[in-house]
Parts: C-alpha cells; sequence; structure tokens
C-alpha cells in the first residue's frame, strides 16, 4: 500500500528516476514534452512557409530553402507528432488503467520506444547542419536516391521512429489481450481502448514495410544499388506503392485514436451512454482493415494502371462508411444530452466539423476524374490539414485537456482553455478554406512561388495561420503553465466520467490501483 | 520501486498476476515481432516476384549464376540450426539448462558455417564483377536486367544475414543467462523467444533459397 | 505452470529429417524435372509445407493459442495483398 498523498510523479525525485522509468504514466509525461516540442518546431516551420507565401517573390527562401523547410514541416509533424501523438502520450498513461491493469505488458520496452523516438528524432534533426532534405517528406524516387541532401540521415531518423512506433503497438497489442482486469470482456473496454487496439494492429503490420522501404532508399544512396532505378528496369512507381502501404494507413494511425478520445469526451460531456458502442467499436476495426487496400489513391496520377486506379477508387470510397457511422453515433450521443461546453468538449466539437470536412473532401479526391485534376494541388493540402491538424491533432488537445487534472493533478485555467480552443477554430478555417479554394483552382503544392491570381488566397491563409499559431501556442502555454501552476485537485472524477481512470486517485499512485477492480458492468452507465 | 529484481524462475513480475500469464504474454509479444518481420521480408518477396515477372530471361540468367549447391547446403545447415535450437528450448523446458546452453552452442555454430559460406559465395560474386553497385558492376550479361536481379540478390540475402548476425547475438545472450542457469521448467520465455525468432531467420530462408538459386 | 507439451525428441527429429527430405525434393524437381512455369509454383508449395512443419512444430503452434496462429496468418494475408494490388498494377500498364 502506498503513503497516503504519494502518487507517481512525487513517489521518486530526480532526473534519473524519469530517465530511467518504466511506469506508463510518467514515460507518457516524457512523451508530452517530446511531442508538444516537436510540434512547435514542426509548427515554426510552418510559419515560416506561410510568411515566405504571403507573397509570390522569394522573401527570405529561395526555391531549395523552401523546399527543406516544407520537407522538415511534413517529417516532423508526421513522425514526431501526430504519429506517436495519441497513443504514445495519452494511450501509454490511459490505456493500462482504462483496462484495469497495472502497467503495460512490457514496461521496459515502452521505455524503449521512447528512446528511439527521441534517438531516431535526434538523427533526422541532425540533417539539418547539412541543411536538410528537400525531397518532401514522402522521400519519392528517383530523386531521394540522387539529391545532394542529408537523406540518408532523415530517412534512417524515420526508420528508428518507426521501429519505436512498432513497439508500442505490440505493447498495447499483448496488454489488451492479456492484461485486462477480471470482468473486462472485450465489449466492455472503453472505446479509446478499442481504438489504440485497431490502431496498434495497424501499427505491428505497415510500419515493417516503411521500414525496408527507407532502408533501400539508405542502400540505394550508401552501396549505389537501386531496387527502384529505372536504368536498371527498377520501377520508382513500385516505391510509392511500397511507400504508402504504409503511409495510408499511418494517417489512419494517426487519427483513428483522435476519434478513440472524441467517443470518450462525447460521452462524459453529454454525461450520456455513447450511441452505439457496438458500431464505434467495430468500426474502428473496419477502417484498420480497409485502410491497407486504398493506398493507391495517392498514385492516380503516378503512371499505375487503370486497373489499380479503378480498384483503389472504388474501396477507397469504402473506408468513408465506417467513418461515417462514427459521425453519425457520436451526433447521437449528443442529442438529447446535458452538454457542458468545457475546454475538452469544445476541441471535440472542432474535431466533428473539422473532421467531416477533411473526410468528405477526402472522398472528391477518391474519385479519379477529380482527383486528376487536384492531385498535387492545395487542395489535396487542405484535406489532409483537416484530417491530420483538424482531426488527429484537434483531438489530441482534447485528451490533453480531458485528462489533464487526472495527470497532472491540476486543473487548467478553464476560460483561457476555451479561448485559445476557439481560436485555433477559428485560425485553422481561415488558413485552410482558401486553401480548397486555390487547391481547385489550380495552385501547385510544394511551391515557392505563385502566379500572382493566387495571391490574395495565400495571404488569407498566412493570416489564418498566424491566428492558428496565437491559438496553439496559447493552448500549449496553459497546459505547461498549468502543469505547475495550475489549482490543485484531488478530485478523483472533475469531469463526471464513468471509466476506470476516473476511480484512481488523482494523479494515480504508482501501481494504478490499491486493488485491481473487478468489472462488472459496460463503461458508458450514466443514467 | 519498478525495479526490483525478481527472480523469474520461480515468480512473476509485479504487473502480472501469474508466472502463465507473463509467459504467454511475451510468447504473444513475440508472434507480433515475427508478423513484422514477415511484413518487412514480404515487401522484398514481392519486389522479387513483380520483377520476375517483368524480366523472366534475366532472372534465370541470374538464378543459374548462383551455385545451387552451396545455397542447398546453407539449407541444410539452416535447417539443421532450427532443429538444435527446437532441442534447446525442450532442455530449457525440462530445467536443464546445462544441456540447452550445449544445444544453443550447436546452432551458433552452425549459423557462423552458414555466414561462411555466404562470405565465400559474397566475394566470388565480387569477384566476377556482379556486385551491383557502380563502380563494382563489370560482369558482361546476357540480359539486361541481370543487374537488377543482383540487387535482389544481394538485399535479400544481405538482410536475412544481418538478421543471422542478430541471431547469433541473442544466442551469446541466451549462453550467458544458460550458464548462469538463470532459467527454469516454468520458466523459458527468452529461450523459447530466441527460437521462434531464429525458426523464423529460417523460415525466409526456406522461401528465399528455392527463388534465388533454383528458379 | 508448463501448459506447454514438451516436444519429444523423436518428434523434433522426425520434423528435421522431413525439412530435409522436402528440401531434397525441391532441388530434384527444380533442376531436374521441366514443368515449365509450374516449377516455380511447386517449388513455393514445396517451401509452404516445410514453413507449416517449422511452424507447427518447432515453433510450438499446434497446440497453442489461436491468437498467436491468427496474428502470424494475418502477417502472410498481408503480403500477398501488397504482392497482389502491386501486381495488379505493374502488369495491367499500358
Amino acid at each position: 500500500m502506498s503513503t497516503p498523498g504519494t502518487n507517481y510523479i512525487n513517489c521518486e525525485k530526480g532526473i534519473w528516476s524519469w530517465l530511467t522509468t518504466i511506469d506508463h504514466k510518467r514515460i507518457s509525461l516524457m512523451y508530452f514534452y517530446t511531442i508538444l516540442g516537436f510540434f512547435l518546431l514542426g509548427g515554426l516551420f510552418a510559419i515560416l512557409l506561410r510568411t515566405e507565401l504571403l507573397t509570390a517573390e522569394p522573401m527570405f527562401m529561395n526555391g531549395n530553402q523552401y523546399n527543406r523547410a516544407m520537407t522538415l514541416h511534413g517529417s516532423l509533424m508526421v513522425f514526431m507528432v501526430i504519429v506517436p501523438g495519441i497513443p504514445a502520450l495519452l494511450g501509454n498513461f490511459c490505456l493500462p488503467i482504462m483496462v484495469g491493469a497495472k502497467d503495460v505488458a512490457f514496461p521496459k520496452l515502452n521505455l524503449l520506444s521512447w528512446y528511439l523516438l527521441i534517438g531516431g528524432a535526434l538523427i533526422a534533426m541532425l540533417s539539418l547542419f547539412w541543411g536538410g532534405v528537400d525531397t518532401g517528406w514522402t522521400f519519392y524516387t528517383p530523386y531521394s536516391s540522387k539529391s545532394a541532401d542529408a537523406v540518408t540521415m532523415v530517412v534512417f531518423g524515420a526508420f528508428i521512429m518507426g521501429l519505436s512506433s512498432i513497439m508500442t503497438g505490440l505493447n498495447f497489442l499483448v496488454t489488451i489481450h492479456k492484461l485486462r482486469a477480471p470482468g473486462m470482456t472485450m465489449m466492455r473496454m472503453p472505446l479509446f481502448v478499442w481504438s489504440l487496439y485497431a490502431t496498434a494492429i495497424m501499427q505491428v503490420l505497415a510500419s515493417p514495410v516503411l521500414g525496408i522501404t527507407l532502408l533501400l532508399i539508405v542502400a540505394e544512396r550508401v552501396f549505389g544499388i537501386g531496387i527502384f532505378d529505372p536504368n536498371l528496369g527498377g520501377d520508382p512507381v513500385l516505391f510509392q506503392h511500397f511507400f504508402w502501404f504504409y503511409s495510408h494507413p499511418a494517417v489512419y494511425i494517426m487519427v483513428v485514436p483522435a476519434m478513440g478520445v472524441v467517443s470518450e469526451v462525447i460521452s462524459t460531456f453529454s454525461q450520456k451512454t455513447i450511441f452505439g458502442y457496438k458500431a464505434i467499436a467495430f468500426s474502428s476495426l473496419g477502417i484498420a482493415f480497409i485502410s491497407f487496400l486504398v493506398w493507391g489513391h495517392h498514385m492516380f496520377v503516378s503512371g499505375q494502371s487503370d486497373l489499380a486506379g479503378t480498384i483503389f477508387s472504388v474501396l477507397t470510397m469504402l473506408v468513408g462508411v465506417p467513418t461515417a457511422i462514427k459521425i453519425f453515433n457520436w451526433i447521437a450521443t449528443l442529442y438529447k444530452g446535458r452538454i457542458k461546453l468545457d475546454t475538452p468538449m469544445i476541441w471535440t466539437l472542432n474535431f466533428l466539423a473539422n473532421f467531416t470536412i477533411g473526410g468528405v473532401t477526402g472522398l472528391f479526391l477518391a474519385a479519379v476524374a477529380v482527383d486528376v485534376h487536384v492531385h498535387d494541388t492545395y487542395f489535396v493540402v487542405a484535406h489532409f490539414h483537416y484530417t491530420m491538424l483538424g482531426g488527429a491533432l484537434t483531438g489530441l488537445f482534447s485528451g490533453l485537456y480531458y485528462w489533464f487534472p487526472k495527470m497532472t493533478g491540476r486543473m487548467y485555467n478553464e476560460t483561457q482553455g476555451r479561448i485559445a480552443a476557439v481560436l485555433v477554430f477559428i485560425g485553422f478555417n481561415a488558413t485552410f478554406i482558401p486553401q480548397f479554394i486555390m487547391g481547385s483552382q489550380g495552385m501547385p503544392r510544394r511551391y515557392h512561388t505563385y502566379d500572382g491570381v493566387f495571391a490574395p488566397y495565400h495571404m488569407a491563409s498566412t493570416f489564418g495561420s498566424y491566428i492558428l499559431a496565437a491559438g496553439f501556442l496559447f493552448a500549449v502555454y496553459i497546459l505547461v503553465r498549468d502543469m505547475f501552476k495550475g489549482e490543485k485537485i484531488e478530485d478523483k472524477n472533475p469531469w463526471g466520467g464513468t471509466t476506470l481512470e476516473w476511480t484512481t486517485q488523482t494523479p494515480p499512485i504508482h501501481e494504478n490501483f490499491e486493488e485491481i477492480p473487478t468489472v462488472t458492468g459496460s463503461p458508458y452507465e450514466y443514467r | 520501486m519498478s525495479t526490483v529484481k525478481v527472480d523469474r524462475r520461480v515468480d512473476h513480475s509485479h504487473h502480472f498476476e501469474s508466472m502463465q500469464q507473463e509467459h504467454e504474454s511475451g510468447k504473444q509479444g513475440t508472434w507480433l515481432f515475427m508478423a513484422t518481420e514477415v511484413m518487412m521480408f514480404g515487401a522484398l518477396f514481392t519486389a522479387y516476384f513483380l520483377y520476375r515477372g517483368k524480366y523472366f530471361e534475366s532472372w534465370v540468367e541470374g538464378g543459374a549464376l548462383l551455385d545451387w549447391k552451396l545455397g542447398a547446403l546453407n539449407t541444410v545447415v539452416l535447417l539443421f540450426s532450427s532443429f538444435t535450437m527446437a532441442l534447446a528450448v525442450r532442455e530449457t523446458q525440462l530445467g536443464h539448462n546445462r544441456k540447452a546452453l550445449k544445444y544453443v552452442i550447436f546452432t551458433t555454430v552452425c549459423a557462423f558455417a552458414f555466414l561462411v559460406v555466404k562470405y565465400f559465395e559474397y566475394t566470388g560474386k565480387i569477384h566476377h564483377g556482379l556486385f551491383p553497385s557502380e563502380g563494382m558492376w563489370s560482369y558482361d550479361a546476357q540480359t539486361p536486367q541481370l543487374r537488377l536481379f543482383m540487387v535482389v540478390y544481394f538485399i535479400m540475402t544481405g538482410l536475412h544475414g544481418i538478421h543471422i548476425l542478430i541471431g547469433i547475438a541473442l544466442m551469446f545472450w541466451l549462453m550467458k543467462r544458460l550458464k548462469n542457469e538463470e532459467f527454469s521448467k516454468d520458466y523459458y520465455t527468452a529461450v523459447e523467444g530466441v527460437g521462434l525468432y531464429w525458426h523464423i531467420v529460417d523460415l525466409i530462408w526456406i522461401y528465399l533459397f528455392p527463388l534465388m538459386y533454383l528458379m | 505452470m508448463s501448459h506447454n507439451h514438451i516436444m519429444p525428441f523423436k518428434t523434433n527429429l522426425t520434423v528435421f529429417l522431413s525439412l530435409v527430405s522436402l528440401t531434397a525434393l525441391t532441388v530434384y524437381t527444380a533442376k531436374f524435372v521441366d514443368l515449365g512455369s509450374f516449377n516455380i509454383i511447386l517449388a513455393m508449395m514445396i517451401a509452404s509445407v516445410k514453413a507449416s512443419l517449422v511452424l507447427g512444430w518447432f515453433m510450438h503452434l499446434k497446440g497453442d493459442s489461436n491468437m498467436n496462429k491468427v496474428i502470424i496468418f494475418s502477417s502472410f494475408c498481408f503480403v500477398a495483398l501488397l504482392a497482389g494490388i502491386c501486381y495488379s498494377d505493374l502488369f495491367f500498364r499500358y
């Protein structure tokens, strides 16, 4: 039994106790700092890009520098923020507690995952000393084999980070299979856990393919042998197949956990049982499976066969179905609920609006006839920012504010939290709606300059991005400040949630539970 | 507090309920990792099949340049090493740390033998100008995509060879633990886990050998 | 605690000898029997039999939990998916 007043944060002191911890909760706090740190850095590059694009003439970057900045922005955000994002940060904290366990199945492996993320990120960032990389985060061949930039370093860093992701997924799968508390059947697990389950399946099956593909680029550059080299008869489009075989499930790795957060927040802040528990649970698995069937929709204009294009187009339409199922169920949960518009709920409502737009524009892109015109334009850029930023990242912030009191034992400033969330919503839409429009009119992506006819849209988008940046800076500031200065609370359940983490001490003790609970009912029994 | 050393031979780690649960979890984790290995090599096998379909003549020419007898020898060596590894697991399950150590040593010797054969194969290829990198390719090919075949050959067998090396490192780790009698009838997870890894490495070669050497 | 069957020495030996025989069969049919394009299919079929022996006996899948079987089996399925769809691209271009 632990002494009163001790929790997982104060039970051991000193930086070494953190760097060698195998407590999933401490590891999640370490991810908190690293992921938010990378987020701010990636956001800085975004602001640099948007500022450069304020005018069509070069302002402080030439074409090559622009390419490096946009590659870094993409690589940072994808590999260092949103892929690890919710699973590593929130999943690590919540999963064991939500299933009634003392830790994940492999706590030391969990710590290794963190070190792999840091190590891989540092290797990738080292490339900055050589000027960075200009290939785009997608590293398409043949250019990535030939580019004079530090491709090997970034690609190898991404490989290491991929290992981190695989380890996390593996850990979560075994935890969910083996460490659930007595009485917790799969159908009594919280929906956040279901989302992490589906995500982990994708992490384990898809990431290795990216791993080998990245290694093949390294082999091409270091040993001069190329499996994608057209001079030898190799097919550069095969690179794209391998790359997107991972990278499409990757976008669901990024967004499905956010959907899990939304399920939790919507239920708690409507004080109502989630509508369609089974549908939401199985739709997560459905998305995970279908996500492996659609990768070629990134390649409609690559030269792949019409047959493949058709197959991919039809299958991509299919993936909208389980997603829509979730959105309908969430809305039905809100209906006649006792809705409280606290900060986590505002972020979640943001998610609903933004992700719907993102998802629907994805359907536009799924139609080959449309995609042929808007591929590689700002339409695509806006689409994926709606899903990744408006969706995944918004879900991350919703979860961060939601579980903040439990994780830290303090409460953040509610008024300021709401302001930040609203500021982000306004800034985000102001940034990206103009991008949909100019994309549909032909503005290409990854261009550092543009025709004057697009100037108003770029200007509007850039001003929007400053509001967005202010909102996010504020949102992160509140979290970090109130982690140390926020009003201390001892309330085990400040939000009135029904999942197991709200039965533990705030913050939890090292072992999570004084006694492992026995679960007798489903997780959302409100009235 | 989280690093209290537990004697796994008789007890389970604190976040598990029983030794059985911990053992099954470790095994499942290992199988998941094996699934990732299959996915990783799977992409390479895909490339092999796709390119073979396109450049059949080069694949025939390439296959003929590989010594199938050496390949078959290596296959039998690896199968034998899988046999000794399975026996090592068996002995550990019976509580015989020392006998298991003996079998792990046999397995390691086989692994080294495999690598020795590969060394001779590789140096032979390089000597004949068949290493497909820019400065080292000087073979007079009959078919235009022979060099691509050699790319696939070196990448696939090279990655497989790296896995053999990793396996050897794991064997040495096991040898140290077996020597210290760290396993028991009720705790042999690490031995079984390394065994699973080693069998997967063998399994990959089971497919790789006919595809590279015999087709 | 062992619910794990301990494989008798003889079973291990039988599996090993079967694997070696199947290797010999692979070599024989590939090198000395011309079946045209069926050769590679036959070789893969024999390899799969060998793989099943390794998976089932050496790796103890036979008698193991179903989840472990699902895990490894699904990885093979997803590789087939990758290969199959890439095939539909590379061999149906103009």
